[in-house]
Order: structure tokens, then sequence, then C-alpha cells
């Protein structure tokens, strides 16, 4: 096939010794980051991309990758030793991951959570290669309203179709919305809320808005809130028994099938994922007695399921451009740096870049498991670095980024500004992603908006008048109601409830 | 940073607050712009006045959500090790062009880590002086990252 071909060929570029070096420094990263509490694989790609400035851009791509598959890993370290989940897509990892490593088996849940993950990324790394085609393929055929049904989708999926309440997740989206307007009209020209600042005209840096965010609303609200939990020391040894084994192997297919295409379909992150291989995994299971106790399945199948969501988030990424994840809005902020446009002609005019960036992929999850297996106590010692050095460093790096965007006032004033409303926006129970993929869609979907309308000659109608526009403009419809007639009749029965279809 | 749930409608009326206020600079500088909205009759002024009216209906929203108590309230917060990297934050801020990345970084860097704990200012100085200049030295020398160097950066790295 076509695809093994190209695949072939892109191993030749993952396969160069300066290539690889951005591989294992990304996954490296990536694995520290998910290891430690409170910065994630958005935060690092968001610190990493002006520095990256001056890189190479398949190996820049290539380590923001790396990161993002890494942190997928290491996040599961966390949760089952410490109860704190390391980013959010490993927060139900947390709750049998805990109970076995207080049960004396943190080791076998480790090898679980790494050889799940290096199983599911194997897999849904293949399917992204053998699938992106087709999609690219397809999209060729799309016109802007299309695009714009699809964004439409896109920012009701992130922000109102899951987590805890649609008007927090909306209101969220409509301040990323209101920031992405600063700036000059990429259509007409015209200069849009810039205040006579200079600064303004260019837009908001979407860099300095997840950095400011993530890093610095975090480190307030930690600063703020209560001290963390102790340390659990009992690791021991991490060889699986042939029943776990024979516990795990199922789990982690099913935690793959169901990772990858939500992770593709632009149906939310990695998050959803997980929660969903848990409630699968909780019905499915011979031993049901045994979840809320440290059950490993409820370690292996959500650890597999985030892992082939990851992946699936390249498929949208790559072949649409569009991004369905505060990682992946970074990461297409990174192509954007290296004047890249990700989207069907990305396959044609870059090739060789897209092939060799999915066959690092692969090699990234062979190293990924070598660097979490046998080397499992060497991160654990990670979260012995005192939590005041951690965090003075975090912001340190933080400031870095943006100052090394442009040393102004204005740049450093904006990120103090948007980290204090990023506090905020935790105290009250605001989700951050929706705000970050609204800046970066936002421009867009007002871009493909207006220019179905010019073809239209200004008549509405034309956004619901091809079967894949009015059938995504539908979905997102169902998307916005449906959770939130399932939140009236009862919170927290949504997740369960969409897990219950699922399979 | 009311600790109290009594406080709770008005942090929905403080929030739907800031909404309609977002909205309405919205519309104000949506009102200064030519409309030019060319073959899509859709021209420049008319997403972020949508928006705005996303966000007055969001500001609405809260409201009733707040009245009827839906808003959940903050977990306790401590406000001094807020106050403590907020210090640091700005400190950083007016001081970046007048002495220099390393020194200005390194006074967040120990205003953090005493929010977080560490009493030894002189020590979490030290620590940050250190951090710094490690990174002024990889960001701006190898990798071309324009930092605003001052004289410790000079006198080290040389112009």
């Amino acid at each position: 096939m076509d695809s093994l071909w190209l695949l072939l060929g892109g191993l030749s570029v993952a396969l160069d010794p300066m290539i690889l070096l951005y591989a294992l420094i990304g996954v490296t990263l990536g694995t520290a980051v998910g290891v430690l509490p409170g910065i994630g694989p958005a935060l690092t790609v968001a610190l990493l991309l002006p520095a990256t400035y001056g890189l190479d851009p398949a190996g820049s791509l290539i380590m923001f990758a790396g990161i993002y598959y890494g942190g997928m890993y290491g996040g599961s370290t966390t949760s089952i030793l410490l109860n704190t989940p390391g980013e959010s897509a490993s927060i139900v990892t947390a709750i049998e991951g805990n109970k076995m490593a207080k049960a004396g088996r943190g080791g076998p849940a480790l090898a679980t959570a790494a050889i799940g993950s290096f199983v599911a990324g194997l897999i849904a790394t293949l399917l992204l290669a053998f699938l992106a085609p087709f999609v690219a393929k397809l999209a060729l055929t799309l016109g802007p309203r299309d695009y714009f049904a699809l964004m439409v989708l896109a920012f009701i999926t992130v922000s109102a179709a899951f987590g805890d309440s649609t008007l927090r997740g909306l209101t969220s989206l409509f301040v990323g919305l209101a920031l992405a307007c600063v700036g000059i009209d990429q259509l007409t020209g015209a200069a849009r809320l810039d205040f006579g600042v200079p600064q303004l005209l260019d837009g908001i840096e979407v860099t300095t808005l997840a950095v400011a965010m993530f890093a610095i609303g975090e480190a307030l609200f930690v600063a703020g809130a209560a001290t963390g939990p102790a340390l659990l020391n009992a690791t021991g040894s991490v060889r699986m028994t042939a029943a776990d084994w024979a516990r795990s192997w199922k789990a982690w297919l099913r935690g793959t099938a169901i990772g990858f295409p939500i992770g593709s379909m632009p149906a939310g992150g990695a998050d959803i994922a997980s929660f969903l291989s848990y409630a699968t995994e909780k019905k499915m299971s011979r031993h049901p007695e045994e979840f809320g106790h440290g059950a490993i399945e409820g370690v292996a199948g959500p650890e597999s399921a985030n892992n082939a969501a990851a992946a699936g988030t390249l498929v949208p990424l790559l072949t649409l451009g569009l991004p369905t994840t505060a990682t992946a809005a970074i990461m297409l902020a990174g192509f954007q740096q290296f004047g890249l446009q990700p989207g069907p002609l990305l396959f044609i005019t870059n090739a060789e870049l897209v092939w060799g960036l999915i066959a690092s992929l692969l090699i990234a999850n062979v190293m990924l498991v070598v660097l979490n297996l046998p080397l499992v106590g060497l991160w654990v010692r990670l979260l012995l670095i005192p939590r005041y050095w951690l965090y003075g460093g975090i912001l340190v790096f933080a400031t870095l980024g943006t100052i090394g965007i442009s040393p102004s006032a204005v740049e450093l004033g904006m990120l103090i500004l948007f980290g204090v409303l990023g506090y905020g926006m935790r105290l009250y129970g605001y989700p951050i992603a929706p705000v970050v993929v609204g800046l970066i869609l936002g421009p867009m979907a007002e871009q493909q908006l207006r220019r179905a309308l010019a073809i239209s000659q200004g008549d509405w109608t034309t956004l619901v008048a091809t079967p894949i526009s009015a059938g995504l403009l539908s979905i997102a419809a169902l998307f916005l109601v449906v959770p939130l007639l399932l939140r009236l009749r009862g919170r927290g029965k949504v997740l369960t409830q969409l897990g219950g279809d699922s399979d | 940073m009311s600790k109290a749930t009594r406080g709770r409608p008005w942090a929905a009326l403080i929030i739907a607050g800031g909404l309609a206020a977002m909205a309405a600079v919205l519309l104000w500088d949506a009102s200064g712009i030519t409309r030019d909205g060319g073959y899509a009759g859709v021209g420049p002024a008319d997403v972020p006045r949508l928006v705005a009216f996303g966000l007055l209906a969001l500001s609405v929203a809260t409201v009733v959500a707040g009245l009827r108590g839906d808003i959940p309230a903050p977990p306790p917060q401590r406000a001094a090790p807020v106050l403590w990297i907020l210090l640091g934050l700005g400190l950083q801020l007016v001081l970046l062009n007048l002495v220099g990345f390393v020194i200005a970084s390194a006074l967040l860097f120990a205003c953090t880590a005493r929010a977080y704990g560490n009493r030894n200012m002189a020590l979490g100085l030290g620590a940050g002086v250190l951090l710094a200049m490690a990174a002024y030295g990889v960001f701006d020398r190898l990798l071309s990252l324009n930092l605003p160097g001052g004289p410790l950066e000079h006198l080290i790295f040389g112009g």
C-alpha cells in the first residue's frame, strides 16, 4: 500500500541521528513534565515554542509530538504513586492505580500502564499513518462552509460537550473568541481592539496566553491552596504476574479501540477517552468487586486510551489543521511558527516532514517504554525536588518564553494579566483549554465563515447547504443540547451514560 | 478571594459584570470600524459583534446560575503566597530592562520559592541567579533568543 511506502520513507527521515536526538529530548522532557504535577504537555510545548524559533522545523515538531506522547506515559506514574495526576488524562488512572500502590502493587500498576501505553501508541500511530492520507484526500473536497461547520463542532466539543458545566465551558470559549478578535483583521486589514498599542496589532500570542493560563494561573492556584500529599515509596518490583498479563491485554486493546476514535473525531481529548475506557472496563470486568480497590484493568484500559487518543488527535491536526485539545492547539501554533499550515496540502507540499513525524512517533514509542519501565525509579526521584525550587523554575521559564518573543512591558504585562485571569478561572471551575482553542481557532473560523458567505453573496443558508456542513452542525447542536439535558437529570451520570453507549 | 459560601452570588455577579464589560468593549470597538462587508455582507466588525452578543447572553446566564447557587464555591485560598508570586512577577516586569534578565528573573524565582515555603531568601536569590544565568547562557547565546542583558550578563558573557 501507498501508506506503507511513505511510512518507510518517513523512517529514513526519522532515523537521522539529529532527528533521533530531537525525539529523545522530546520524550524525555515529556515524561518529566508528565511526572511532575502542575506542568503538562500543553504548557511545555508552549514554553519551548519560542526557544525552537531558530531550529529545524521537522526536528522541533517531532520534539513537540514526543512531549505529547511522553506526557501521556509520565502522567500515570504520579497518578499511581502520589494519587495526584500529573495531567488531566491520568485522573482516572489514580482511582485504581493508587489503590494498587497502597496495596504494595505499585510496580505492576506502573508496568501495565507503560506497556499499555506502548501497545496503544504503536497501534494508534499505525492507524494514524493509514487513516491520515484518506482523511487528507477527503479534506481536499471540503469548502469554506464545511470547514466552518467543522470548527463549530470543535468549539462545542472542547467547551460544552464534556466537563461539568456547559455554561462555564461556553464562557471560557467566548473569552477565547473575544481575545481572538484583537489585532488586524486578516481579510480587510482593519485594526480591531488594538487600543493604539502597536504590539496588539499582531493579535494576542497563543504562547503568551497558554503559558500565562497554564503556568502562572496554576502556580498561583497551587501556592494558594493547602500543601500536597506525601509520596508513596511502595513501588516494589515492576514485574507483572501471569494473571496481570491475562487481565491487562484485553484492556489495552479495548482502551486503544476507544481512545483512537475519540481522539481523531473532533470529540474531545485524551481525558474523555480515559474516562470512557474506565467505565467500559468496569462494566466488562470479570472482577467488578475489585473496582475501587485496585483493579488492574482500571489502570491498563485508561492508560492505553489516553495514549491512543493523543495519536488520534494528530489526525484532525495534520489533515484538517483542526486542533481538538490544548496541546494540539499549541502544536498548531508551532507549525505556523515555521510557516507550515497543517491541512490536506501539507501531505503534498511537505510529505517528507509529515511522514518523518509519523515515523518518529513509532520510534518515540519504543524510546518511551525503555525510559518508563526500567528507569521508573529515576522519574520518581523527580518528585523529591522541593516544590519551591520546582515552581520557581517553572515561573522563570514561563516568563523566559514571553520575554524571548518580545522583551516589552506590554507582552509581560499581558502574561501577568492572563495569569491572574487563569487563576480566577481555576478558582471558580472554568476550564482553560477552551480559551486557548478559541484564541487559535477563532480567526480561522471567522475567515472560513466570511469566505463561505462571500461565495454565496451573503446568503446564510449556504452554511447548511452541503450534507457535510449540515451534518457537522447538527452533531454540534446535539453535543450542545444532549449533555445539557443529561446534566439537568443529574450531574455526574453523564460520563457513565456515554460510556454505556460506546460499547 | 472569599472563602465563605455566603459570598457566592457576589462572585457570580462579578463574573457576569466582567463578561458584560468585555462585550461592551467589543461593541464599542466594532462601532468604530467602517462596515465593509463586501460580497459576504459580513465585515470585520460583525464577528466581534457576534462574540459580544454571545458574551452578553452568557453574562445573563451566569447571573441566573449565581442566584440559583450553581456557581461552585472556590476552594479555600491563602492570600500571602499568591501575593508573593504577584510581587515577583511585578518586580521582574519593572526591573527587566533596567538590570537585565538574570537579576530580574532571580527575584521572581526567590519570590516564588518564598510563596511555596522557602524561608531563606538569600538561598532563593542565589539559586535563582544560577538558574537564570544558565537559562540565559543556553537560550540567549546558544539558541539565539533575544533576552535583555544588564550589567551582570555583560560581565559574564561579554558584550
